[in-house]
Formats: C-alpha cells, structure tokens, sequence
C-alpha cells in the first residue's frame, strides 16, 4: 500500500495511556506521524518519550487505545523490516560481549528473512553498505566493546538502517557522542530524511539539534504538551514558558 | 594409542562424549551471555528426581529423566515469563523440590547404591549401545535446532528489546532454550554425572568466551574446548584410573584459567 499517495499517517497513536504498575507514565496520547516527517521527541526525564516508543514498538503493551503502523493495526504488524530502531544507551552493552561489528549489523538483517533465518554471502555486501553510511567500514571484524562509545553508537545505527526502512526511531542516539561526530551525525539524519525520503522520529534533549533538520516537535511530559510545526513550537506560548532560557537555542533559525 | 580405540567401550565413550561435549558448549554460550547459566544447575537437580522415579518404578532412568526434566523446563520458562523479577526463584524451587522429593524416591526404592552413584558422578565408560544412540541423536537434534535459530539466538541474547523490533519471537525462543537445556543436562548426565553437568554447560563456554572476538569464534573455541576436556578425562580413567567425570571438569577449569590469563595479559599490554 503506498501510504504516502493517499496521505495516510505512518504512525497513528489514538487515546494511549500507560503505567508501570501503580505510576502512571502516559496519559491520553494522540499522535501521528506522516511520510517524511523529521519529529523531534523532547520533555524532561522520565517524561515517558521511551516508554511512548516501545509501546509503538510493541515492546511494551498499552492498557487501552489504539496504534497504526504503517497502515496495519500494531497487534498484527509484521513489516518489522520497514522499521529501524536504535535503543536509549545502545552503549550500555556488556563490553565483554563476544560478538563483532558486523554480526550485530547483521543483526538487523533478520527482520527481513524467515525462518531459518540465515544470512547469505550477498547479505555480506548489504552489510558493507550500511556500515559505509556511518563510516566504519574498516571496523568490520573489531568486536564491538574494543570501539568508543560514539561509534558503538554509529553501529547501531548502522544495524537501524540496514533495511533501508521506511520509519527510523531513535532514542537519544548521540548521547555521549563528540560535538563533531554529533554534527556529521545529524547531517548524516538529515540526508536519510531528504534524500531517501525516510521518517525519523528522534528523541532528545539536544535543544539545539532542532532548528536544523527537524520540521515536527512532540512534546511529552505524560501527556502531549505540544505536537505540531517546528515553526507553531516557537509561537507558542506554553512552549515558551517550558523552555524559558533555552527557547532561543530551539527557535532561532539560521 | 591405537588399543584404546580397539574397546568397544572407549568407541562408544568417545562418540557420545563428543556429540554430548559439542550440544553442551553451544548452548553454553548462549546460556552465560544470558546471565542465565544457573538454568543448567537447577535442571540438574531436576534431572535427579527423574532418575530416582525412573529407578522408583523401574523405568530406564534416562529417559525417565528427559521426560521430566523437559517438562520442568517449560514450567519454570512459563513460571520465570510471569513472575518478571523473580526469574531464579523459580529455578530454586523446582531444582530443590526436584532434589528432595528424588531423595524420598531413591530412598523407598532402596536404590541408594552404585547405580546411583554412577548417576550423580557420571560414568562415561559404562555407557550402553541404546544410551549412545540416545545421547547422540539428541545432542545432533540440540546442536541443529541451535543453528536454526543461531542468528535470531544471537541478536536476543545481545539486545532483546531490538530484537523484538526485529519481529523476532522472545518468549519462543527462550522456550526453545529452556527445552534445549534440559535435553543437554540429561545427557551431559551421561558424561559427568549430575553433579558436574553444571560445569560442562559453563567453563568450557566461559573459556571461549575469555579470548574470542566474534560470536562464532566464540562458538568454535568452547567447542574444541568442550571436546577436548571430555577426551582428556576420557584417557586420564583408562591409563590412569582416574574419574573421566573429575578430570574433565578439571581440566576444562585449567583451559579457563589459561585463557582468562592470556586476556588479563593482552589487556595489560604484555602479550601483543
Ligand atoms: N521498566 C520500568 N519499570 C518501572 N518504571 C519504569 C520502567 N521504565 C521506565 N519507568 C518509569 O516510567 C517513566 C517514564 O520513563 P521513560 O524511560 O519513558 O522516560 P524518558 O522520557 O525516556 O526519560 P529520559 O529522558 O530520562 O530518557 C519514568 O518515571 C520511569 O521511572
Ligand atoms: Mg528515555
């Protein structure tokens, strides 16, 4: 179905809420995403933007509401390979994990196979491409806890968009990642969104990232403060009280 | 060299301990990344109330014990599924009920004698023609069912919230390993005996795990690790009557040593 044609959202989040246990982390969320959408998710800690996409994800189940995912209801959705994800704190893994560079790129191959899901020779090239795109390719055979943290960061990346997916998630990817690999890295989102026409949803508290690529703003803090235009963010008023000295990072273009 | 092959016991001794040392070590990989190696032990202990009703009612203990050893697994996996946080609780308490109520059965069979014995130490060399063709048969099936779902294994045991992403089925999987785990105990049991299968599940895979770079190095070096140990114990009883069971654990452990040396010296910056 090509969803972009007749302006179908790829995302479609209706009357979502959601707690652990007795604390409530989500309330009443309504949300869409559109093909080609660049959104940005801020709020303060434990405002619930992860928890928002690992119910998306279906890692996490929603007690009540309704998702849409590309089309399809999410308690039935199987085009995983459409998605890419890349996890808060990917970094977080054990660094003794015997496993390299380009068995976890790999990794993402599988959402495209079915059982036995094996991968083949021309896999490899596939492989080879994705890890160019984050410049690592001569990173290939090193296992993955010998290499810093910003390029742990850039091969999960790479294992996100493997596939070529149509919907990118992202959950504060350039934590703990230099001011100049930030930039490439953020050039290297912007080209995914422009030229290859892939949705980005990107999670941050990088205020200054926003004025650059990004073209929709949610804002959480367990409910939806705010979802719309960048431009509509920086007008309005709430938003200006919300983010008080920082708005001028968000909303002064260049 | 040559007439410790000429035995028939040695051969089918060798042939069941390498088939039993490799399911063994593969699975063992997967279960120390998971954190989760603690399942083996406590399948283990589950593995002796099997024995002990199979002795109790006269049923070949073996199979005996697979059947309930098997069973128990998917019951603690459904348990561990629901309880969340309280995964090794349910793990102590089938593995000591699993213990306690063998004990109760082996006592009122009046079976506590070497027969037993052999169950809880191993005792490789006694191993019958039905046994091996037992043993070997599971083994392959464990080591194919892994390399089915070798790739989806490794992505879950790394990131099993991206795996999930990935349309890969968790809670499946983990089934599969709790079943495939169980089948390995049983049959590890052969090899070491229940006391020590434990180890045969986590030191050779642990030593692998000291000195590989990528997770199929990973896979191999446990292997030979694994193989080599259940031969070596295999020729220290025949030349010098020690316990093949003892001895492999033994020696096994010795690798490990060796190897997590060479990493702290890699590491250190004296060795390359
Ligand atoms: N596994 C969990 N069990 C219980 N509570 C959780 C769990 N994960 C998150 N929470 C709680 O849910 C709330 C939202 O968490 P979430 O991780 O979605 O926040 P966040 O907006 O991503 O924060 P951050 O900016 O720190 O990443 C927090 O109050 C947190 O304490
Ligand atoms: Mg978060």
């Amino acid at each position: 179905m090509d969803l972009a044609a007749n302006n179908e959202p790829l995302v479609s989040v209706k009357n979502i809420s959601f707690s652990f246990g007795s604390t409530k982390v989500l309330e009443d969320i309504n949300l869409s995403i559109t093909q080609g959408d660049f959104l940005a998710v801020i709020g303060p800690n434990g405002s619930g933007k992860s928890t928002l996409v690992k119910i998306i994800l279906r890692i996490y189940e929603p007690g009540n509401g309704s998702i849409v995912l590309l089309g399809e209801d999410l308690k039935n959705f199987e085009q995983w390979d459409k998605i890419g994800y890349v996890p808060q704190k990917a970094t977080n893994i054990d660094p003794f994990f015997p496993v390299s560079v380009r068995e976890v790129v790999g990794m993402g191959l599988l959402s495209k196979k079915s059982f036995p899901r094996f991968l083949l020779r021309r896999d490899e090239k596939i492989i080879d491409q994705a890890l160019e795109q984050v410049d690592l390719k001569d990173f290939k055979s090193r296992r993955i806890g010998e290499l810093s943290g910003g390029q742990q960061q850039r091969v999960f990346i790479a294992r996100a968009i493997v596939n070529q997916p149509s919907l990118l998630f992202l959950d504060e990817p350039t934590t703990g990642v230099d001011a100049e690999t930030q930039e490439r890295f953020y050039s290297m989102l912007g080209t995914l969104n422009q030229a290859h026409q892939i949705t980005i949803v990107l999670i941050t508290h990088d205020l200054g990232i926003l004025n650059k690529h990004v073209n929709k703003i949610a804002c959480l803090n367990q409910r939806l403060v705010f979802h719309g235009m960048h431009d509509d963010f920086c007008n309005s008023e709430l938003v200006q009280e919300l983010l008080r000295g920082e708005h001028h990072l968000v909303c002064h273009r260049h | 060299m040559e007439d410790i092959l000429t035995y028939g016991f040695m051969q089918r001794a060798l042939v069941a301990g390498v088939f039993i040392s490799i399911a063994c070590a593969i699975l063992g990989v997967f279960l120390v990344l998971k954190r989760d190696a603690m399942l083996g032990h406590g399948l283990s202990h589950v593995t002796f109330g099997g024995v002990a009703l199979g002795l109790f009612l006269g049923i070949k203990p073996l199979l005996m014990a697979l059947v309930v050893a098997v069973f128990c697994s998917v019951i603690i996996q459904k348990l561990r599924e629901k309880a969340g946080l309280y995964e090794d609780t349910a793990i102590g308490i089938f593995s000591s009920t699993g213990m306690a109520i063998g004990i109760i059965l082996v006592t009122l069979s009046g079976k506590f004698n070497v027969d037993l014995f052999s169950y809880l130490f191993g005792n490789i060399l006694a191993i019958e023609r039905f046994e091996v063709v037992i043993a070997v048969f599971l083994a392959v099936t464990v080591i194919m069912v892994i390399s089915f779902f070798y790739q989806e294994l490794l992505y879950q045991t790394f990131d099993a919230e991206a795996a999930r992403t990935s349309g890969i089925r968790i809670g499946f999987l983990d089934a599969v390993l709790a079943v495939l785990t169980s089948i390995t105990v049983v049959i590890g049991m052969k090899v070491v005996g229940i006391l020590l299968v434990a180890a045969l599940l986590v030191i050779p895979s642990a030593a692998g795990l000291q000195i590989a770079k990528t997770f199929r190095q990973a896979v191999i070096i446990s292997s030979v690790v694994s193989i080599g140990s259940v031969i070596a114990g295999l020729f220290a009883a025949f030349y010098w009557d020690l316990p093949a069971a003892g001895t492999t654990v033994v020696v096994a452990f010795l690798v490990f040593l060796a190897f997590g040396t060479l990493r702290i010296l890699k590491k250190r910056g004296v060795l390359e």
